[in-house]
Parts: structure tokens; sequence; C-alpha cells
């Protein structure tokens, strides 16, 4: 297996902690594992005897489903617990319920949490391993590792000096920002577009550009990267409508046409067809959104395998 | 035979009297006098204060004793202790209790349990609005006849500009100041922190000065145009200081108060999601921060206070978005201010000690405050370099929710004196 001696980390809590070292051991894992996706016995015996407890207090069926079939390809067992169906309905706090988890002798937690933060206060309570899932608007590390891993595949190992841009809601949106953090340390450029309720020039302390101009922002650029509207999400201020978004910022043809002429289209899903990616485009050769989803698989055993290894967990050492 | 008190050996300052020296303090019959006959000298209890500072108690226009109705957060006992622990004599209660004290029975009830309770001087508010709901006039006549002091939404502004106006003129009829919490609360909906590069990268939804700055401009025209009373509640945005700044050079009858937490904190120490840090008006940002020392230091922001909100241990432990606002403060204000204030250069001991004691006292007009001959004999004394570790056994609060707990701080009230009689614990 992939020489894992330089990863240290229990838990994997945000993009922002990592260094280039153990994002290049994570891809170097990922990448083993990926190989591994293709045979026609696919189980793996790394974490056999492993209990993974997926609590999901948010909707979400991609990452929930390819978090399950990354712990099952390592052969570990895997219970998910929703957030309706949970204690936490019923009022049991967030420590109660990871004591619970705990004592019910589960190994790793992996969680997605609509409060940003709750990802890092659920590792300071347990012992295990935390990966986390989504907690708010703050990181979303797995899809940020994803997609950085299909940019490494599509436009070749070393983004050093690509052009990354993401459009849409960026104030809202974790994916965002565990991606302006992983995409900077692997050496892209980013730049961050939409409206600017959605993407105020402060993100530029982060260390991206700030661009309002749709075609100066997808000018040259590498890839696209196409954010959710979560119309769910936004209070009624932040743009005038769907229709609004669509004509001013959704990607079409003619918009595609500004980009590098092999330039990718990526998005982390649910895609709102024809909001903020026309229906075609999504279908495109140049559209590698299902790759993101089978690199997903991947990438969640890596981060798994590795986070289990610091813990003396069954034969994943 | 008279009860007689001596402070001796101690450096006196008492700024509203101009007086910073060595000296003594004497106390007869719970007042201050400036001498005693050689018998009552000798009969005296006589505190040492050598290498102390003896100084008039502190006064506290904000703090939240949560009585009635939040009695595991804090009550009138335990909250009156932390305010001598924190070497304050008189406190402002908040009227956001349960019920809310916006009506004579309950501040009558209050009156009661201080008179029960209480270790130092407490002095209620009642609401501004009837249930601090922004909507129609509290009685405001009959509350200052139950004993108030002031009149505010303790922790909710009025949003209602007419509501705001109708209710400062009234109240100004009754000599009472209206103390205001200004936040425009449509733009803080569901923010939990300062808006700006920190809310951006922990994810946390961020409250913008603006809806500081707008209500707090919005109470400088208000007062301007009615000659009523304010003090600002909290100030939190350089804007906001500016704005005051322009409004008392144009002779606008408008006060603020700064908390301890404001001067010393800033948004980026929430990137660990400690809720003990989650308060509002939020922390702001490194700019913010000096502009309110550097206006609490020339007289723009004319106080210190503490915002003292008591949550229990169970209640702020939680997520950060789930987690109440507030901070207990009584406890750590002096240790922080010295810090902040006199450590770092900012000012001298006895602007400090004017910012704690007779500078509330006068926004009010509470004849509290100072040392002067025949008044109350509240004192306190402290060790400005005496070290102090802040652990929930350590503080007399119920709640703990200090964002400095586990903190080793310098400067530790030794004596409390409230009319003459030590009240620490």
């Amino acid at each position: 297996m992939t020489p894992s001696h330089a990863w240290t980390r229990k838990d994997l809590i945000a993009i922002e902690d990592l260094s280039r070292e153990e994002l290049d051991i994570l891809f170097a894992t990922a990448e083993n594992f990926k190989s591994t996706l293709g045979r026609s016995v696919k189980k793996l015996p790394s974490l056999r005897g492993v209990t993974v407890v997926n609590l999901f207090m948010e909707p979400s069926t991609r990452t929930r489903l390819a978090f399950e079939i990354a712990a099952m390809r390592l052969s570990a067992d895997v219970i998910s617990v929703m957030g309706d169906a949970s204690s936490l309905v019923k009022g049991e706090t967030l420590r109660d319920t990871a004591r619970n988890i705990q004592a019910l002798s589960a190994d790793m937690i992996i969680m997605r949490h609509s409060a940003a933060g709750s990802a890092q206060y659920l590792s300071e309570i347990v012992d295990m391993p935390v990966i986390n899932a989504g907690d708010g608007a703050h990181e979303h590390p797995t899809q940020a590792l994803l997609d950085a891993y299909t940019l490494r595949e599509k436009l070749g190992a070393d983004l050093t000096g690509k052009r990354i841009t993401i459009l849409g809601d960026i104030l809202f949106s974790r994916v965002a920002r565990s991606n302006i953090w992983c995409l900077q340390k692997l050496g892209a450029h980013v730049t961050l577009a939409g409206p600017s309720t959605l993407v105020p020039r402060e993100f530029e302390k982060m260390g991206v550009t700030v661009c309002h101009n749709l075609k100066k922002a997808l000018d040259g650029a590498d890839a696209v990267m196409l954010l959710r509207i979560q119309h769910e999400r936004q209070t009624s201020t932040h743009f005038p409508s769907l229709g609004e978004y669509t004509s001013m910022f959704g990607l079409n043809k003619r918009r595609a046409a500004w980009l590098k002429p092999d330039a990718i289209i990526m998005h982390p899903g649910p895609i709102n067809r024809g909001v903020e990616l026309d229906s075609d485009l999504a279908d495109s050769p140049r559209s590698v959104i299902l790759d993101q989803v089978t690199n997903g698989i991947a990438v969640r055993m890596a981060a798994l395998y590795l986070c289990a290894s610091t813990q003396s967990l069954s034969s994943a050492q | 035979m008279s009860e007689t008190l001596c402070i001796t050996g101690g450096r006196v300052i008492d700024p509203a009297n101009h007086r910073d020296a060595t000296g003594e303090v004497f106390v007869r019959d719970g007042k201050i006098v400036a001498s005693l006959t050689d018998s009552e000298r000798k009969a005296a209890k006589v505190f040492d204060a050598t290498g102390l500072i003896v100084c008039p108690g502190f006064v506290d226009l904000h703090v939240h004793l949560r009585e009635p109705g939040d009695g595991h957060k804090e009550t009138i006992a335990s909250g009156t202790r932390a305010a001598a622990a924190g070497g304050y004599t008189s406190i402002v209660c908040m009227p956001n209790t349960k019920p809310p004290a916006d009506n004579a029975g309950t501040i009558q009830f209050i009156n009661e349990r201080i008179e029960r309770d209480a270790v130092v001087n407490v002095f209620p508010t009642g609401c501004l609005t009837a249930g601090r709901e922004g909507k129609k006039l509290a009685p405001t006549g009959s509350l200052k006849e139950a004993g108030i002091v002031a009149v505010t939404d303790g922790g909710h502004c009025v949003q209602n500009n007419e509501i705001m106006r109708r209710a400062l003129e009234y109240a100004n009829m009754f000599g009472l100041v209206v103390l205001d919490h200004c936040e425009d609360a449509a733009m803080t909906d569901k923010c939990v922190m300062h808006e700006g590069e920190w809310s951006l990268r922990l994810g946390l939804r961020g409250m913008p000065r603006s809806a500081e700055d707008i209500m707090v401009a919005r109470d400088v025209i208000l007062s301007a145009h009615s000659g009523a009373r304010i003090h600002i509640q909290q100030l939190s945005s350089a804007y906001s200081v500016d704005v005051i700044r322009r409004a008392k050079e144009r002779g606008v009858p408008i006060t603020a108060e700064v908390t301890p937490q404001h001067l010393s904190l800033t948004d980026e120490a929430l990137k660990t999601y400690n809720t003990h840090l989650k308060t509002v008006p939020p922390l702001r940002a490194e700019s913010d921060r000096q502009s309110l020392i550097e206006a609490l230091c020339d007289g723009t922001i004319d106080c210190i206070a503490t915002a003292h909100a008591p949550h229990t241990e169970m209640e702020k432990d939680r997520e950060f978005d789930y987690a109440p606002f507030g901070m207990n403060g009584l406890e750590t204000a002096l240790s922080v201010c010295l810090a902040t204030l006199v450590e770092a250069g900012c000012c001298d001991l006895s602007t400090l000690i004017g910012c704690l004691t007779h500078k509330p006292a006068g926004v009010i007009g509470l004849d509290k405050g100072t040392l002067s001959e025949g008044v109350d004999a509240d004192i306190t004394v402290f060790d400005p370099a005496a070290e102090w570790t802040v652990t929930a056994e350590a503080l007399q609060s119920l709640s703990h929710n200090s964002p400095w707990l586990g903190q080793t701080l310098r400067g530790k009230v030794k004596a409390t004196f409230v009319n003459g009689r030590n009240v620490l614990v």
C-alpha cells in the first residue's frame, strides 16, 4: 500500500489545515485505490472490522453514498444515520449523540452538519477519527480533494499556474472555500465569479481574484467550477431571481467559448439544469461532472484509510 | 459610638476629585469623611492597603442578573457576589428577564430580591417598550415610581423609528436616559459574528458594521431633534465612534459605553469557533478595536461597561450557530482593562478608574463613583500586579462563559467596601 508514514492526522476537518505534502499523500493514496475500482472483485481488506458511522444531519445523496461505498470497498462496516431519524430532533445535543456513538464502539465518524465549525467541535468531543463531509458554509474537504484529483487527471498532475474559475454562490459554499485553499496550495490561480452579493470582494484576503465580470472571469480559464445556486439557503435579498441569475451568470455555449479551447467544466452537484449550467453543456464532452463523482470514491477511500491508519485500526497500518 | 474605618497606606486614586497620591481614606457610619477624631481613629477598623490601589467602587451600567426567570444562569445573589469580586459596588441590571421588567410589579419583585440578596448596590432598569417587542411604549412613569434608573429594551433595539422617537420623548419627560443596543435587526438576521475576512473564512454569517452604524446615527438624529438623552450600549464599530464624536461636537446629548471584550479582542479570535466569544455586537476588526481604545481615552466614549451576560456551560457547549450570545464579564473587567489599556500604555491608571467609576455614574446621574466627603463609602481596593487564574472555581458567577477561562490575568480585587463594609467573599 502507499507509504502513509507521513500522515499523522486522525481527523480530516479542513483543507486549510493541510500541508502540500499531505495533499500529495492523499492524491497518491487515492490513485492507488482508483486503480482497484475497475477490478471484478472491488473489495479491499484494509478496514476490515472497522465500524464507520455516517452521521448526516443535513440531506445529501451523492456525498453520503460515495462515503458509504468508499467505506464498503475498504471492508468497513458502515451505518448511515440521517438527521431526521436521529435523536437530534428530539433535542439531544451533538455532544451526547457523539458520546453515544463512541459508547456503541464505532471507530470513525463521517459527519455532514449545517453548522460551520461543527466538525471541529465533534473532533474535540470524541477520540475516534472524524471526517468532515461538509460543515455549514465552512469546508467540504473531500469535495475539494476529488475536484483537485479530477483536475490533475485532466490538466496534468502539476496544477502550477493553471487558471481555475469558481462561478456561482461562493458566499454560502463550503465547496468553494475548500477549493480556494486546495487549489492555491497546489499552485493554481483561483478566480471567484458571480454576483457581488454572493461573491464579496473581501474573499481576496484569501489570496484569490474576485471578478464580477463573467467574460473576464472565464477568459482563458483552464477550468470552470460551477456551484449550485442554493436557492433553499439564500435569504431573498442576495439576487433578484433564478431567471436573472441565469441570464447574467448562467454558463451556456456562448459563454463557454470564452474559456480555453480545451477547458473543462466541473460541478459538485446536484445540478440545477438550465439555471447555473446549460443542460447541453452538462452532458458535453467538456463536462467532467461524472468523473468527479467516480473520483469521489477513490478520494474518500484515501481519506478514510489514512485517518484510520493513525489509530491502529484493523490492518490499516 | 460611630462605626469607623481607616484604609491606610494605599495609593488613593479618586479621578473625580483629581486625587492620586498615597494616603488614607476614612469612613464613618458608612460615609466617606475627610478625617476622624483621635478617639474615632483609635477605635477604627484598619485596612492596610500598602502597595495597593484604593479607589471608588466601580459602577457598571450594563449587567444581566437573569432574575427573575433564568436563575440557572445567574441570580441577584450570585451576580452581586461576582460584582463584588470584580470590584463593582454599583451595578445597573437589564430588564430582559422572564417576565421582562416592563411593569411595576416585576420591578417591585426585583427590588425585593435586591433588598434580600444583593451584596452590592443594584439599580434596576425598565423596558422601553412592552415585552421588549418594540411595538408599544412600556409604562415608563409607573416604572420610574417603582424605582428604575433608566429605560432600555436590553439587547433588543426598537426598529420602528416612530416608536423610538415617542419612547425617547416620553422617557425624557421623566428625566430617564434611554440605553440603546444599536442593531438593525433585518441586517443581522441569522448572523453570528462580525462580517469580514474571518466570517468568510469560517463560513459563519456576518453582521455588517452598518447594522450598528445606522442605528447609532438614527439615535443621534432623534436625540438631536428631541433633546432626549440616549446612551449607546456596547459601541463596537469605528464608524459609530466617528458618528458619536461628531454628534458630541455639535452638542447632541448622547453618551456611549464600550466593553472590555470589544477593547481587547477581535473577530480573528473566533477562528477556533469558541462559543465563549460569541457576542453581540460582535467582536470586530483590529481597526475597530484601535478606534474604540482611542475614543475611550479621548473621552468620546464615556465609560466601560461589562455587558455581563451569563450563560451556563450546557447552553454554550453547542455548535457555534446554536450557542447564545453573550459573555460573563464582571470578574475579569478590571484585569482585562489593566492589560489592554494601562499596561499597553494607552492610558494611565487614573483615566481607567475614571471610566469605571464616576463617568458611568454620571451617565445616568447616580451619586456614585467618587470618594467625595459625605458620599456612601463604596470603595474598591485592588492589587494591579497580583496574578490569578480564571477558573470555574475562582468565579462567583453561576456561569463561567468567559473568553478568559483558563487564562492567568493580572489585577486582583482585595476588598470591596459597600457603605463601608467589606462584601468581598
